[in-house]
C-alpha cells in the first residue's frame, strides 16, 4: 500500500534520525532490497520478512451504527528490524509497534503498544494467520476471515471481517515504486472486507457494520533522501470501484502513484502524474496546519471528487506522529475512505 | 554628623580587634555548622531524588514472585492478557573485585528514563541497534566507568552524569547474559496506562504479588531520620553559636556607652544611632555569614564521604560523595546568619534605645534579676510540659524530636532559676562575709551569664546524651556481633554444584557445616529476607533474642514457628504469640524476636524444611563453618585454593566483625565530631560573657578591694565563681543528658533504624566530662582574672572618683 512506513525509535527522538520521516530515508545497508518481478507466495508472504527493515499489517475500516453515524477504525502492526536477522528472547533485533484508533465525528481515540520480537509478546504467523501485540490481535485461518481486537485505556473494539474479493497488487504486480530514483516496496492489499462488530467507547458499546481495507507492505528504504512525508488515500466508491492513491512530497518535486481497483478486483496501475491530489483547506491540529479537505482528480477514469475528513482531530499523537482518519467523498462519485498524512 | 558618628562607633572595633574577631567567629561558627549539615542533607536528598526519578524507582506498583525469579514466559502471558508491565532484571556484577548493582530494564517497554534522555541529547547519540542488540551498551556514571577501565569482557560503556553512583543501567537482554540468568525477571513494573478491561491477576499469574510503591523500601524515608538527627545537631550548634554573638554584642555596646553618651550629648538623635548600630550589625552578620558558609562548605565536603558511606552501608542508599554549591543554600545560610545575629543582638539594641541620655556606663548593667528569672523559668517549665504532651499525643519521630526540643530548651530556661535557688540556699548557710559576698555577687551576675550557662548546659547535655547512646550502642553491638557471628568461617559458593563439592570437601575437616539458605520475598511490610536454618547448638546457645516464648528453638525447628527480626517486629507490631502471613498460604506463629543491627530490612528465620515448603528450590550457596578458631585461617586459604574462590567468598569471622564495626564507627563519626564542636563553642560563649561582664564589674569589685581583699584573692575568687557556676550547670546537665540519651535510644533510634537498644550508664565518662567542664570554665575565667590581677590600683581607685 501506501508509504506508511514508520520508524521508530522508541525512546530515541526522531530528531536524531535526521533523514526523512521517522528515518525512513536512511540507508539500508545489510537489509534485503525489493526487486522487480518478485513472485509472491501465500500464505508465506502474509508472515513477516525479517531481512527487510520495515513491514506492516495495516487495517482501516469505515463503519456506521444503526442510526447512520460514521466511525473509522485503525489497527496497525509495524515491524522494524534493527538488524536483518531474527533471534530468540530479548536478543531479537526485531521491534514491533502497534497502533489502534477509533474515530467518531467529534473525537479520536488512539493507543500505542511496543514490543520486541523473540519473546512472543508480538509477532505474525502466516499459517494459521495471526498478527498480535500484547492482547491486540488480527487472526483467522487465512486472510479471508479475520477477527480483530484492540483496546486502549478509554476505548476498544471487537470486529469480524469477511473478504468479498481477491487480493490486489499495486505497482508492477506488487512491486510499488516510491520515487523517481527507484526506491520501492512490496505492496499488496485486501480492500474487499465487510466488517461487523462492536466499538467500546467510554459511555457505550456500539454495534457497527461497514467496509475494511488491509494493506501489506515491506521494504528496506521506501523513501528517497529528499522526500519528507506523504499523503495517502484509500477510497471506496458507492458503485464498488476503489482507488488507492499517494503523493510523496519531495524537495525535487512530488511523486504520485495510484491503483484503480474495479469491483471484481481488476486493477490498473497508474504511473507518476496520473492522479492529481490538491489540498483545499487546512485545519490547525497538534500545533501545525494539516490539509483536511482534498480534491482528487483522475481524468483517465472520470474521477473528480472532494475528500473531507470526518473530523480534523484524527491526529495520532504516538511516538511517531501522523494524521490518520476516515474521509467522506463527494463530487463526481460518492463514497468513503481513509486518509493518512505524515511529515507535517 | 552621621559620618562622624559612624567613624566614632566603628573605631571601637579598631581598638578591640580581638572582640571583632570573636564576634565574627561566633557568627561564622553558627552559620558554618548549620550550613554544613544543611549542605549534607541537601546533597543526600538530591542523590535519592535523582536516583528515583532517573530509574523510575518507587513510582509504580510492582509485581514480584515470592522468593523466586519470574520466568520470561510469565511476562509474555501477562502482556498477552493486556497487562501493561515492564520487565526488570537486577543483580550484582563483580568487576575487579567490586560488587556493583546491575539493573537491566526492557528498554522497549520501560518508561522513558531521564538517564537515557540525557544521553540522547549528547552529541554522540547511541544507535538503538547498539543498545538493544549484542553486545549492547552499559550506562553508568563517569566515576564508575573508571572501575571498568582495565576490565575487558564487558560491553562498551556509555557514561551519563544523571545516573547514581554504584549502578549500571542496561537493556534486559544484556543483563541476562552478564548475570547469567537467561529468561528470568526480577520484578515487573506496572505501567500507568492500562487497557480498559484487564483480567484479574489471580487468573493469569496467581503466584505474583502486587506491591504498592509505599511498601517498597523507600530509601529517602529511611534515611530521613538519619538526616533529621544531623539537622537537630546543626540547629543545636547554631543556637550555641548565637550565644557567642549575644555575649560579644552585649560587651561591645557596654564598652561603647561612653562614646554613645558623648554622641547623644552632641545632638545625634537616638533613631540615627539605632540605624547606625543596625547597619553595623548587618554588615558584620554578612561578613561572618560568608565566612561561615565557606567554612561550612569545606566542613560538609570533609564530612560528606563519611555520611555517604554510612548511608550506603546502612541503607544501600546511593549517595554521591561530591558536593555541589547550590544558590538557595548560600541564601539560606546568609539569612540564618543575619537573622540569628539580629535576634542575638536584640536585647543589646533594645537596651541601647531605652538608655537615658546621660546614663553612666555599666553601673547597673544587667537589670532584670529575679523577676525575669521567674518568667523565663515558668516559660521553661511550660516548654518541658509541651514537649512531653506532644510526645505522648503524637508519637513517632517528629514527636520524639519535639520532646527533645521541649525538654532541652525548657531546661535551659529553667537553669537561671535553678542556680539562683541553689545560691540562695548557699547564702543562708554561708558564715563568712567574703563567702556571702561571693555568692551574692554570683547571683547578681547571673542574668548576664545565664545565656552562656544555657549554652554550656545544652552542650553538656548533648555530650552526655549522645555519648551514652553511642557507647550503649557500641557495647550492645559488639556483644551482638559475638552472639550472631558464631561460625569461624563463612563461605559463599558460586552455584549449587560448587556448593555440593565444597560441603563434601569440608565435611571431614570441620566440626559442623551450617547451611545458610535465604531468599527474598515480597511482603506487605516491604522486602523480607527469609532464612532457613538447621538445628545446632550455635543457634540455641548464642542467637540474640530480645523477646521469646518458652521452648523457642523447639517451636521453630520442630513445630513450624518463625523468628522475626526486631525491625519487622516494630514496623508491623508483631511479637511472640502473634502470627505473620509470610505468603497468603503460610501463616506462622512467631515464637521469638531477635535483634538485628545494621540492616534496615525485615528478616525472618524458619527451619530448613519450612523454608522448602514456603519457597521450594531455594539454592543453598552460603555456609557457616564451625572449626577450632586457630585453624580458621589455614582452612580459609585451603578452601580458596581448592575451589578457586575469591577472597570475598571465604570470610573469616574476625574480618566480618571488623568490617561491621567499621560501618558502625562511621555511623557515629559525624555525631561525635559535632558533639566536640558544640562543647568548644559553649566554652567560648562563657569566655565572651565573662569578658562582657568584666567592664561592668569594676564598680562592684572596687569597694571589696578597698575593704582589703587583695587583687590576687579577687582573681582567685573570679576563677572559683566561674568553676562553681559551671559545676552547678553540669549538675543539671547530667539528668538532662540522660533524658536525651533515653529519647535517642528508645524513640529516635527505633524510628530511624528500627531497633531499640538497652541503655548503659557510664559514670566514668561523666566524671571526665565534669572535670573537663570545670577546666573549660576556669580557663574561660582565666583571662578576666589575669586582667584583674594586673589591674593598676589607680583604675580601681577611679571608681570612687567622679570621672566615670
Amino acid at each position: 500500500m501506501n508509504v506508511r512506513a514508520f520508524f521508530l525509535f522508541l525512546m530515541f527522538p526522531i530528531a536524531s534520525w535526521a533523514q526523512g520521516y521517522a528515518g525512513l530515508g536512511g540507508n539500508a545497508e545489510g537489509f534485503a532490497r525489493p526487486e522487480s518481478g518478485y513472485q509472491f507466495q501465500f500464505p508465506k508472504d502474509h508472515g513477516p520478512h525479517p531481512s527487510y527493515r520495515i513491514e506492516w499489517w495495516y487495517l482501516t475500516a469505515n463503519l456506521k451504527d444503526a442510526e447512520g453515524n460514521d466511525y473509522g477504525v485503525q489497527w496497525t502492526l509495524f515491524r522494524s528490524a534493527l538488524k536483518p536477522t531474527e533471534s530468540e528472547g530479548w536478543q531479537s533485533p526485531q521491534i514491533w509497534m502497534g497502533h489502534a484508533a477509533v474515530t467518531t465525528s467529534d473525537t479520536h481515540y488512539f493507543a500505542e503498544r511496543l514490543s520486541r520480537g523473540g519473546i512472543g509478546q508480538a509477532g505474525v504467523t502466516a499459517q494459521p494467520f495471526e498478527a498480535w501485540i500484547d492482547e491486540w490481535h488480527m487472526r483467522g485461518g487465512d486472510l479471508t476471515q479475520l477477527s480483530l481486537s484492540a483496546s486502549g485505556s478509554d476505548f476498544g473494539y471487537d470486529l469480524g471481517l469477511q473478504a468479498q474479493g481477491p487480493l490486489v497488487f499495486h505497482g508492477d504486480r506488487g512491486y510499488s515504486v516510491k520515487s523517481a530514483d527507484g526506491q520501492a516496496s512490496y505492496y499488496y492489499s485486501q480492500p474487499f472486507y465487510t466488517v461487523e462488530g462492536i466499538l467500546h467507547l467510554p459511555n457505550q458499546d456500539i454495534e457497527v457494520t461497514g467496509q475494511g481495507w488491509l494493506d501489506r507492505e515491506w521494504s528496506s528504504q521506501p523513501l528517497a533522501e529528499d522526500q519528507s512525508g506523504w499523503d495517502w488515500f484509500s477510497l471506496s466508491f458507492d458503485n464498488g470501484d476503489k482507488l488507492m492513491a499517494f503523493r510523496l512530497r519531495g524537495e525535487r518535486g512530488d511523486f504520485t502513484a495510484a491503483t484503480w481497483i474495479e469491483a471484481d478486483g481488476q486493477t490498473t496501475s497508474l504511473p507518476d502524474g496520473s492522479v492529481l491530489l490538491t489540498p483545499l483547506e487546512t485545519n490547525h491540529v497538534a500545533q501545525r496546519d494539516i490539509p483536511t479537505r482534498w480534491q482528487i482528480s483522475l481524468p483517465e477514469k472520470g474521477i473528480d471528487v472532494v475528500a473531507s475528513a470526518l473530523t480534523p482531530k484524527a491526529w495520532m499523537g504516538t511516538r511517531f506522529e501522523y494524521w490518520e482518519g476516515p474521509v467522506t467523498i463527494s463530487g463526481s462519485h460518492l463514497g468513503r475512505g481513509y486518509l493518512e498524512m505524515t511529515g507535517y | 554628623m552621621t559620618r562622624a558618628a559612624v567613624q566614632a562607633l566603628l573605631s571601637h572595633w579598631r581598638a578591640h580587634p580581638l572582640q571583632l574577631l570573636t564576634l565574627l567567629t561566633g557568627i561564622a561558627l553558627a552559620t558554618c555548622l548549620w550550613s554544613a549539615v544543611q549542605a549534607i542533607n541537601a546533597e543526600a536528598r538530591a542523590s535519592y531524588e535523582r536516583a528515583s526519578a532517573q530509574l523510575a524507582i518507587g513510582q509504580f506498583d510492582e509485581l514480584r514472585a515470592t522468593g523466586s525469579m519470574i520466568p520470561l514466559s510469565r511476562y509474555t502471558e501477562l502482556r498477552r492478557a493486556g497487562w501493561q508491565v515492564a520487565a526488570v532484571l537486577e543483580g550484582a556484577l563483580r568487576v575487579n573485585g567490586r560488587s556493583i548493582r546491575l539493573m537491566g530494564v526492557d528498554m522497549v517497554a520501560y518508561p522513558a528514563l531521564p538517564a537515557i534522555m540525557q544521553l540522547e541529547q549528547s552529541t554522540n547519540t547511541p544507535d538503538p541497534a547498539d543498545m538493544l542488540t549484542a553486545p549492547g551498551r552499559l550506562l553508568m556514571s563517569p566515576k564508575l566507568s573508571q572501575v571498568f577501565q582495565s576490565a575487558d569482557r564487558f560491553p562498551p560503556i556509555l557514561t551519563s552524569g544523571a545516573l547514581p553512583p554504584d549502578l549500571i543501567l542496561t537493556d534486559i537482554g544484556v543483563a541476562e547474559q552478564l548475570l547469567n540468568r537467561p529468561n528470568q525477571i526480577s520484578r515487573l513494573i506496572i505501567l500507568p496506562d492500562q487497557p480498559r478491561k484487564l483480567p484479574a491477576l489471580s487468573e493469569i499469574a496467581p503466584e505474583l504479588q502486587r506491591i504498592a510503591p509505599s511498601s517498597q523500601l523507600d530509601t529517602a524515608q529511611l534515611t530521613d531520620s538519619f538526616l533529621l538527627n544531623l539537622t537537630a545537631f546543626g540547629l543545636l550548634s547554631f543556637a550555641v553559636g548565637l550565644f557567642i554573638v549575644h555575649g560579644t554584642v552585649g560587651l561591645a555596646f557596654a564598652q561603647r556607652r561612653g562614646t554613645i553618651r558623648t554622641l547623644r550629648a552632641l545632638g545625634l538623635p537616638m533613631r540615627n544611632l539605632i540605624g547606625i548600630a543596625l547597619g553595623e550589625l548587618l554588615l558584620l552578620a554578612l561578613i561572618g555569614g560568608l565566612l561561615g558558609l565557606v567554612l561550612g562548605y569545606f566542613l560538609a565536603g570533609a564530612l560528606l564521604p563519611d555520611v555517604a558511606s554510612t548511608l550506603r552501608g546502612l541503607y544501600g542508599a546511593p549517595i554521591d560523595g561530591q558536593m555541589s554549591l547550590r544558590p538557595q543554600w548560600v541564601a539560606a545560610g546568609l539569612a540564618m546568619a543575619t537573622g540569628g545575629t539580629l535576634a542575638a543582638s536584640g536585647q543589646a539594641l533594645w537596651r541601647l534605645s531605652r538608655m537615658p541620655i546621660l546614663a553612666g556606663p555599666g553601673l547597673q548593667a544587667w537589670g532584670g534579676g529575679k523577676i525575669s528569672a521567674w518568667i523565663s523559668g515558668g516559660f521553661g517549665f511550660a516548654l518541658i510540659a509541651l514537649g512531653i504532651i506532644a510526645y505522648f499525643t503524637f508519637g513517632g519521630l517528629i514527636a520524639g524530636f519535639a520532646l527533645l526540643a521541649g525538654v532541652l530548651t525548657g531546661a535551659a530556661l529553667v537553669l537561671p532559676l535553678f542556680i539562683s535557688a541553689v545560691l540562695d540556699l548557699l547564702i543562708q548557710k554561708a558564715r563568712t562575709p567574703v563567702t556571702q559576698w561571693v555568692l551574692a555577687d554570683m547571683r547578681a551576675q547571673l542574668p548576664g551569664l545565664s545565656l552562656a550557662l544555657m549554652a554550656l548546659l545544652l552542650a553538656l547535655a548533648a555530650n552526655i546524651g549522645v555519648g551514652t547512646m553511642v557507647s550503649s550502642f557500641r557495647l550492645t553491638f559488639t556483644g551482638w556481633l559475638d552472639q550472631r557471628l558464631t561460625s569461624e568461617l563463612y563461605v559463599t559458593a558460586a552455584d549449587e554444584t560448587q556448593a555440593e563439592a565444597i560441603t563434601e570437601w569440608l565435611a571431614p575437616r570441620t566440626s559442623a557445616i551450617l547451611p545458610i539458605r535465604s531468599t527474598e520475598i515480597p511482603h506487605e511490610t516491604g522486602p523480607l529476607f527469609l532464612y532457613g536454618i538447621v538445628d545446632h547448638q550455635s543457634y540455641r546457645q548464642n542467637w540474640p533474642l530480645i523477646a521469646k516464648e518458652p521452648d523457642v528453638w523447639d517451636s521453630v525447628l520442630n513445630r513450624g514457628a518463625i523468628l522475626i527480626n526486631e525491625q519487622l517486629a516494630r514496623r508491623a507490631n508483631l511479637w511472640p504469640g502473634d502470627t505473620v502471613a509470610i505468603t497468603p498460604d503460610h501463616i506462622l506463629t512467631i515464637s521469638g524476636v531477635y535483634s538485628d543491627y545494621g540492616n534496615p530490612t525485615g528478616q525472618a528465620i524458619v527451619s530448613m524444611p519450612m523454608l522448602d515448603r514456603i519457597v521450594p528450590d531455594t539454592e543453598t550457596l552460603r555456609f557457616g563453618i564451625r572449626i577450632a578458631p586457630e585453624k580458621a585461617t589455614e582452612l580459609a586459604q585451603a578452601l580458596r585454593a581448592q575451589f578457586e574462590l575469591s577472597p570475598t567468598a571465604v570470610v573469616q569471622q574476625a574480618v566480618m566483625k571488623a568490617r561491621s564495626l567499621a560501618i558502625f564507627e562511621k555511623t557515629f563519626v559525624i555525631t561525635s565530631a559535632l558533639n566536640v564542636l558544640t562543647l568548644g563553642v559553649a566554652g567560648f560563649a562563657i569566655l565572651t560573657s565573662l569578658l562582657t561582664l568584666w567592664t561592668q564589674r569594676l564598680p562592684q569589685v572596687a569597694p571589696v578591694w578597698a575593704l582589703g581583699l587583695t587583687r590576687s584573692k579577687l582573681a582567685q575568687l573570679e576563677l572559683l565563681r566561674s568553676a562553681l557556676l559551671a559545676a552547678l550547670t553540669a549538675c543539671l546537665a547530667l539528668p538532662l543528658g540522660l533524658i536525651l540519651a533515653w529519647v535517642l535510644l528508645a524513640v529516635i533510634n527505633v524510628q530511624a533504624f528500627g531497633w531499640r537498644l538497652p541503655m548503659h550508664l557510664f559514670p566514668g565518662d561523666w566524671l571526665a566530662l565534669f572535670l573537663l567542664t570545670l577546666i573549660a570554665a576556669t580557663l574561660a575565667a582565666a583571662w578576666p582574672a589575669w586582667r584583674l590581677l594586673r589591674l593598676p590600683p589607680a583604675d580601681l581607685l577611679q571608681v570612687f572618683a567622679n570621672e566615670r
